[in-house]
């Protein structure tokens, strides 16, 4: 009876039409993260996908932030926009991306998959708002990513798993290390990243 | 905040990385394209993990697990992008049809007309 009497406490003032300020922070980022996306799949030039993929993804970070996950949104600042976004221009032009607009970027099926996916999104947004048309986040009180509460969590429930998670991280490392290194014989077993010998061999 | 929020948005950067990699010829823009999938699975992540008040928190733990798993993932991937790209010449995926069940026109043959535009593209 008083958990329904809360809930509708909680839900009264709340509406569709009457946005509070979080969610209209959260929308605004939300449209400039799904702008910056949707630049990042259909841009011609190879090089401004990796520079629009920052733009959506620290917009992410932002929208942890609102979240109140702070941790995650650092997190998400430091190992996304920070290496792999790094990683990928790293292979752009290791693999010689076409500097400027390329015309073949799309490949032909590019009809079907947009019918795929604004079918897919079509479906999934449907069946969201509908399953969650009276559910609010409570983004008040003690913040739930802070860092003292993530570590907390992190190192003593999640202890097991995030050190399995560190053996994984260091195998796939040593894997890409073998992936990338030059096969033959004739070379230096020296430990050398590959790229650099292959990018002087290259120009 | 309402939840439909968050959802909403995950489920349309899912989709536009859906397009992404659907529709994508660079295999690095793939990878691209599966990094925005990853992200929108991370933001249904942490917004559940919020909804819910998980005593474990165990929306935030896996989201972090998802971000290490991405990086090993990009690290992997571009490794092995690097590799067929030293063999081949070319990261496009639609010509890699070596185990195409119904190979059309070998686009390594130079009977395709933009073969060998594209190879010199690439080797220039």
């Amino acid at each position: 009876m008083s958990a329904t009497l809360a809930q509708a406490a909680l839900t009264a003032p709340q509406g569709f039409l009457s946005p509070n300020g979080v969610e209209i922070a959260f929308l605004l980022v939300g449209i400039a993260t799904l702008g910056a996306a949707v630049m990042t799949v259909t841009t011609r030039q190879l090089v401004h996908a990796a520079l629009w993929l920052v733009v959506a993804l620290g917009g992410l970070a932002v929208e942890y932030l609102l979240l109140t996950a702070e941790f995650i949104a650092w997190v998400q600042v430091l190992i996304y926009v920070g290496s792999i976004v790094v990683l990928l221009l790293f292979g752009l032009m290791l693999t010689k991306a076409p500097i400027g607009r390329s015309p073949d970027a799309d490949s032909g099926n590019r009809w079907v998959a947009l019918a795929v996916a604004v079918a897919a999104a079509g479906t999934l947004v449907w069946v969201v708002v509908d399953a969650f048309r009276t559910s609010w986040i409570d983004l008040d009180g003690p913040a739930q990513g802070s860092t003292k509460v993530s570590g907390e969590i992190l190192f003593r429930h999640w202890v097991l798993p995030f050190e399995a998670l560190s053996v994984l991280l260091l195998a796939a490392l040593v894997g890409a290390i073998v992936l990338s290194r030059k096969s033959a014989p004739d070379d230096a077993p020296g430990d050398a990243p590959a790229a650099a010998p292959r990018e002087t061999e290259s120009r | 905040m309402h939840l439909a929020y968050p959802a909403v948005l995950a489920v349309l950067l899912f989709c536009t990385g859906l397009y992404g990699v659907l529709a994508r010829r660079n295999a690095i823009l793939v990878l691209m394209s599966v990094e925005l999938m990853l992200n929108a699975v991370n933001l249904n992540l942490v917004a559940f993990d919020v909804w819910l008040r998980d005593t474990l928190h165990g929306g935030q733990a896996l989201t972090l697990f998802t971000i290490a798993i991405a990086a090993a993932e990009i690290g992997i991937g571009l490794a092995i992008v690097l590799a067929v790209y030293r063999n081949r010449g070319t990261s496009d995926i639609d010509r890699l049809r070596d185990t195409a069940e119904d190979p059309g026109p070998d686009p390594a043959e130079p009977e395709d007309p933009a073969a060998p535009a594209q190879k010199a593209e690439a080797a220039a």
